[in-house]
């Protein structure tokens, strides 16, 4: 039996184009109720993942199962489940909004007054209800990308898998569509590509940083919030001696850093010298200003991991 | 039924965009004139006619000319049908829709045939407009009706075809165009002396089959010959976009 809370569950797919390997042997698990964001840079292997996760390409090896249904085997049970967006939303400009939410959920084999009734709760959700008899083209991108995820929900798919929803947008659209896909995030699982690490943070439970067609990371994003931190660093206006700050209980080691009102103090491990710092610059006056620890952002992960990329293109 | 609602969907959007109504005034202006011209001639035959019908004259000539017309507009209309939805990334939306390939290819082709129908219909009105007053053969139209159908029917599955082969609707026409026009002109060569097999040659090309259901015949063996010509398209497609998926 597979395990009912497993939605997606992709196993060492592969894709070729060519001699290039787009996607190299990446698995991937999506668990009911989880946001993951799939980050990587540009031509990393994100929308090829996307795609051969959706059917529309077929991995050179590897299997992708939704729900416990093969893609391979039963494409058409396992697309039920799915709702996808891809990078370019795919609209047809010619009609309305309410044609074609109504072509599309007919296309995902709803009928009648189920179709009325679906059209009329995806418009709700993604905020086309005033545009409802407007041509498509005529309206902005950020619309578009609405009709776009509206689309995608329609069939209220458990699992529902979004490319760079926001590429294109701008800042205040991003916002909306950022609150929009938080909201599904809620009832559905989502996978969402970004390069864009804030997007990332500001709404996935879960990150993976694809790279080179390889997966490189794959952890709750709470595992980058509130990881251990071994240095902090506090700004002092007036410093003591260095011999000082070592003392304060929990401290390993102190360095100055250059501009001489800043310090890396190194924690002992497992300890938090934070407030014993902060008590002890008030009493020396010692004009503390900015105390926080140092915790290895989700930026520094990306940048490590994905450095290497950089460093090929330039070779 | 999915099917059908990619084709009621592709027939909404044949008649949204301009281009299905201005070549169906096209169609009708330039049919209207040879109809006229044709009328004409008849009208000024020694005899009334010189012992053919109005069916002979009027109905075969009009219809004649009308395959020359469909030879012309068809890859227009089928041009879109694959190549823009590449294009536009819509492709994806049926691709990625719990929907066969071949229930999308089905669809689009039945909402061309769709078009095809209403362009035959304002087509018939010319011929039929001689019912009150000859004896027109009714048979004889509708025989002519069913080749351009069948015809067009073939048109439209070839040009499905090359539309599925690039994402550049003008190429699709292009290409489209110059191969009808190939399978239309391989008689040519099969009435070239000294060519082998020169009798399957001309029973190869597309036109051959039409000139006897124009003329009122309806053999089997040629309405055959046009949905095997159709299959085979409407198949090859379906083919071409799997292959695009590996």
């Amino acid at each position: 039996m597979t395990d009912p809370d497993i939605l997606i569950e992709a196993h060492g797919l592969t894709r070729r184009y060519g001699h290039q390997h787009a996607v190299q042997n990446l698995s991937l698990t999506l668990r009911k109720g989880e946001v993951l964001g799939l980050l990587g840079p540009n031509g990393a292997g994100k929308s090829t993942t996307m795609k051969m996760l959706t059917g529309t390409l077929k991995p050179n090896a590897g299997t992708v199962a939704i729900k416990g249904v093969s893609m391979a085997d039963a494409p058409k049970a396992a697309k039920q489940s799915l709702g996808y967006l891809p990078e370019q939303p795919p609209v047809y400009g010619e009609l309305t909004v309410d044609e074609f939410l109504d072509f599309a959920a007919g296309l995902h084999g709803m009928r009648g007054a189920q179709r009325k009734q679906a059209v009329a709760s995806a418009k709700r959700d993604c905020g086309l209800e005033e545009v409802s008899k407007r041509l498509i083209s005529n309206l902005s991108k950020g619309y578009q990308q609405r009709v776009g995820l509206a689309q995608a929900i329609i069939h209220r798919p458990p699992v529902i898998i979004l490319d760079e929803p926001t590429v294109g947008l701008d800042p205040i659209q991003i916002r909306e569509i950022r609150s929009l896909i938080a909201d599904l995030g809620r009832n559905h699982s989502v996978i969402l590509s970004s390069h864009i690490l804030p997007e990332i943070q500001a709404v996935c439970s879960r990150v993976m940083i694809i790279s080179r067609g390889r997966a490189v990371y794959d952890e709750p994003l709470t595992a980058t919030e509130h990881a251990r931190f071994d240095t902090v660093e506090v700004a002092l206006r007036q410093p003591p001696p260095l011999a000082q700050l070592r003392d304060i209980a929990g401290v390993a080691e102190v360095q100055a850093l250059p501009g001489g009102a800043r310090f890396a103090v190194r924690v002992q491990p497992g300890q938090d010298p934070r407030e014993a710092l902060a008590s002890a610059a008030a009493q020396g006056h010692w004009g503390l200003f900015e105390l926080r620890a140092v915790t290895r952002s989700l930026e520094d992960i990306f940048v490590e991991l994905t450095s290497g990329d950089a460093l090929g293109v330039a070779a | 039924m999915n099917t059908l609602i990619i084709a009621r969907a592709e027939l909404r959007r044949i008649f949204l965009s301009p281009l299905a109504w201005a070549v169906l005034a096209v169609v009708q202006v330039l049919l209207g004139f040879i109809f006229v011209n044709v009328l004409f001639d008849f009208i000024n035959q020694p005899g009334f006619g010189g012992g053919f019908g109005a069916s002979d004259v009027v109905v075969g000539q009009v219809f004649g000319f009308a395959t020359i017309l469909v030879l012309l507009i068809m890859p227009l209309m089928t041009m879109r049908l694959f190549a823009e939805e590449r294009k536009s990334g819509t492709l994806n939306l049926l691709l990625s829709a719990p929907v066969s390939l071949t229930e999308i290819v089905l669809g689009k082709f039945l909402g061309v045939l769709g078009f095809i129908v209403v362009l035959l219909a304002v087509t018939a009105l010319m011929p039929l407009a001689l019912l009150p007053t000859t004896d027109l053969d009714v048979g004889r139209v509708a025989a002519g009706l069913l080749g351009l159908l069948l015809l067009m029917g073939s048109f439209a599955a070839a040009g499905l075809f090359v539309s599925s082969l690039t994402r550049e609707p003008t190429i699709a026409a292009v290409a489209s165009f110059g191969l009808l026009l190939l399978i239309w002109l391989v008689n040519i060569l099969g009435y070239q002396d000294g060519v082998p097999f020169a009798e399957v040659i001309r029973y190869l090309s597309l036109i051959e089959h039409y000139e006897s259901l124009r003329r009122g015949v309806f053999n089997t063996a040629d309405i055959a010959y046009y949905a095997l010509f159709t299959a085979l398209f409407l198949g090859l497609t379906v083919q071409r976009l799997d292959l695009e998926r590996q």
